[in-house]
């Protein structure tokens, strides 16, 4: 495992070896939701339809760790499907963006000149579009489901990933290694698949990790507004925004649980993230360390 | 040549530096706004709601067919994509937005009976925000790495990771109904009978707290970084070597050198406002702009949807523009080019 991790770049961040406690709980945070998301039809299914009328609004306690909802329904219970389709959501998303966002950045950085230029300009001025609205127009027009949903995400989001691979390829151009291949009769195609791309790939999969929070909390917002998934369908934010009656009366639970279960995981991930970039660049090293 | 003096010489040549910038910006910036309409008109043509059926509501089951034809052939929805396009655009260009088939009335009323709150929502809340994150990130800056450094790091990156809307609900729970301090939503009291000033004042204070809240971290971060490196100038070392006072060293001499390249990356952060304003006003129920735009995509309004988001792109590209113009003004060591 060690010696394939030190061949491989992209196999990198698997040697990770977290000396701070929080990287640790953030680990054993994600681990734990992954698992639990993918298990759970198996270990606790859900009828996603049911309903438990003598038993509305019931507050946190051993028997309901999230409390019921105005319908009698486990929030615990619905906020672990919910997981599963925001992480689902935000993993295709991310993909998505990172896809667009390569390519961009991918045609940007290796032909450079002119072409960069009007290329990063154009990112530039998208950037100063408000992704909210253009994901709400997307998902309106295209009535609310999960890919509306998915292709408002990755259509909005793939700005950051074109601008890091971009100006990641730019500085691998003027190296030593380059050169090198260059003059040693390497081809276009050759240098690009066997020399830049393995720099790449990393920083591309870091790029596409730290995306899944923001995918997570657009699909959120959208399902909130009433605008994502179908309402039957338990995700974060269709709880979120049934639990808001409930909380006017008290029950506050009912949206708060869910938000915190956000909360939590894409702190995780963001914290995981941050010991990765430090592992690739040591150089620049990340802020977070909490 | 000779008799103009040399400050004149540069003023002319800012001058032309400032209009060569905004010439280039709107280069880009025209093109991006024609592709994203015929993208956002693209879309509202693949859309599979009928125009007509959808302008009818309810009526639609009971609307004869001829009434229906008669709709369509009014707005003309049936002509050839490219033709109702230009008309659109056309009709954009010449100040008429079109006509809500949500809330039956022009866009441009809609508009105006709406924004005027959300401006205000979003102007109050960046006055705050800045004012906080430039005082807080300057004080923890003056001791990096020190307890309140720490503590406010850690708080902003665990704000960044809570949703807008979620933050908004929390502070319900607590403020509006546990402590009862303030109202849970709404603009004004359900028994007044007119605005007045203290009483919007009153209900906004919960909305621009959680907005100021959810998009302060990232201000926040960024004044703290900057200061932390302009505290190692030499014109703040040598106003220290002076002997003059910490506070005035802080703010008169390091948040200064900061403060300018953080104005233009307020510009870059108005698309975010702009989003957390329209979850803020959902959850709250303000009549501002937000609530409208859900109403409308929920009805698959197209001509509304698409004027407010085509008027806020503008805007905020045209802030985004003052914002470089006014950096280039203020230092003059800042080059126009592009």
């Amino acid at each position: 495992m060690a010696d394939l991790a030190a061949r491989r770049p992209l196999l990198r961040p698997l040697r990770l070896r977290p000396r701070r406690a929080g990287a640790v709980t953030a680990g054993l945070v994600l681990v734990v939701a992954v698992a639990g998301t993918l298990l759970a039809p198996i270990l606790w299914p859900l009828d996603q339809s049911a309903v438990a009328l003598d038993q509305t609004r019931l507050a946190p306690s051993w028997g309901h760790l999230g409390g019921t909802d105005d319908l009698g329904r486990d929030v615990a219970h619905r906020a672990v499907y919910g997981l599963r389709v925001s992480l689902l959501v935000g993993a295709v998303a991310a993909l998505v963006a990172t896809v667009i966002g390569g390519l961009i950045g991918g045609i940007a950085g290796t032909l450079g000149g002119r072409v960069d230029r009007v290329l990063m300009r154009i990112v530039d001025t998208i950037a100063a579009l408000p992704h909210l609205l253009l994901g709400i127009f997307i998902v309106a027009m295209l009535r609310p489901s999960l890919g509306a949903v998915i292709a408002s995400v990755g259509l909005t989001h793939w700005l950051s990933t074109a601008r890091i691979v971009r100006s990641e390829l730019l500085s691998l151009r003027t190296r030593t290694f380059v050169d090198a291949a260059i003059s040693g009769g390497a081809g276009r195609r050759r240098v690009l698949v066997r020399h830049l791309l393995p720099h790449v790939l990393p920083r591309l999969a870091l790029a596409t990790t730290l995306m899944i929070p923001h995918a997570v909390w657009h699909e959120t917002a959208l399902s909130f507004l009433g605008l994502g998934l179908p309402p039957h369908l338990a995700s974060l934010g269709n709880m979120i925004s049934d639990g808001e009656g409930s909380l006017l009366t008290g029950a506050w639970w009912a949206s708060l649980v869910p938000g915190a279960v956000i909360v939590v995981v894409t702190l995780a991930i963001a914290v995981l993230a941050a010991r990765w970039r430090d592992r690739l660049d040591p150089r620049v090293r990340a802020e977070l360390h909490l | 040549m000779t008799t103009r003096t040399a400050p004149a010489r540069r003023r002319t040549g800012r001058l032309a530096g400032a209009a060569a910038v905004v010439r280039r910006r709107l280069l880009v910036a025209v093109p991006v706004l024609v592709a994203t309409s015929v993208g956002m008109f693209a879309l509202g043509a693949a859309s599979p709601v009928d125009p007509a059926k959808q302008y009818a509501g309810a009526a639609a089951f009971t609307t004869s067919e001829e009434n229906l034809a008669q709709i369509r052939a009014n707005w003309g929805v049936d002509d050839p994509l490219p033709v109702q396009y230009l008309r659109w655009v056309g009709n954009l260009l010449r100040g008429d937005l079109g006509w809500s088939t949500s809330r039956h009335e022009p866009v441009t009323s809609v508009l105006a009976a709406r924004a005027g709150w959300t401006l205000l929502l979003i102007g109050v809340t960046l006055a705050v925000v800045l004012l906080a994150s430039l005082l807080l990130g300057a004080l923890a800056a003056y001791r990096r790495g020190g307890l309140f450094d720490r503590a406010l790091r850690a708080a902003a990156y665990a704000v960044e990771s809570m949703p807008v809307f979620w933050i908004g609900l929390a502070a319900i729970a607590v403020f509006a109904l546990a402590l009862g301090w303030f109202p849970a939503g709404g603009l004004t009291d359900v028994t007044a009978t007119g605005t007045s000033w203290p009483d919007v004042a009153h209900h906004l204070i919960l909305p621009v707290a959680v907005l100021a809240v959810s998009q302060a971290p990232w201000f926040l971060l960024f004044v703290r970084d900057a200061v932390a490196e302009s505290l190692r100038d030499d014109h703040v070392l040598a106003a220290r070597a002076r002997g003059l006072p910490g506070r005035t060293v802080l703010f008169g001499h390091a948040l200064r050198t900061a403060l300018l390249p953080f104005l233009t990356l307020v510009g870059t952060h108005l698309p975010e406002l702009v989003g957390g304003a329209v979850l803020v006003e959902t959850v709250f129920s303000l009549p501002g702009l937000g609530a409208v735009t859900v109403e409308a995509a929920l009805g698959s309004d197209f001509p509304l949807l698409a004027a407010i988001t085509l008027v806020t792109t503008a805007v905020v590209l045209a802030a985004n523009l003052a914002a470089d113009l006014a950096y280039a003004a203020a230092d003059p060591r800042v080059r126009l080019d592009g």
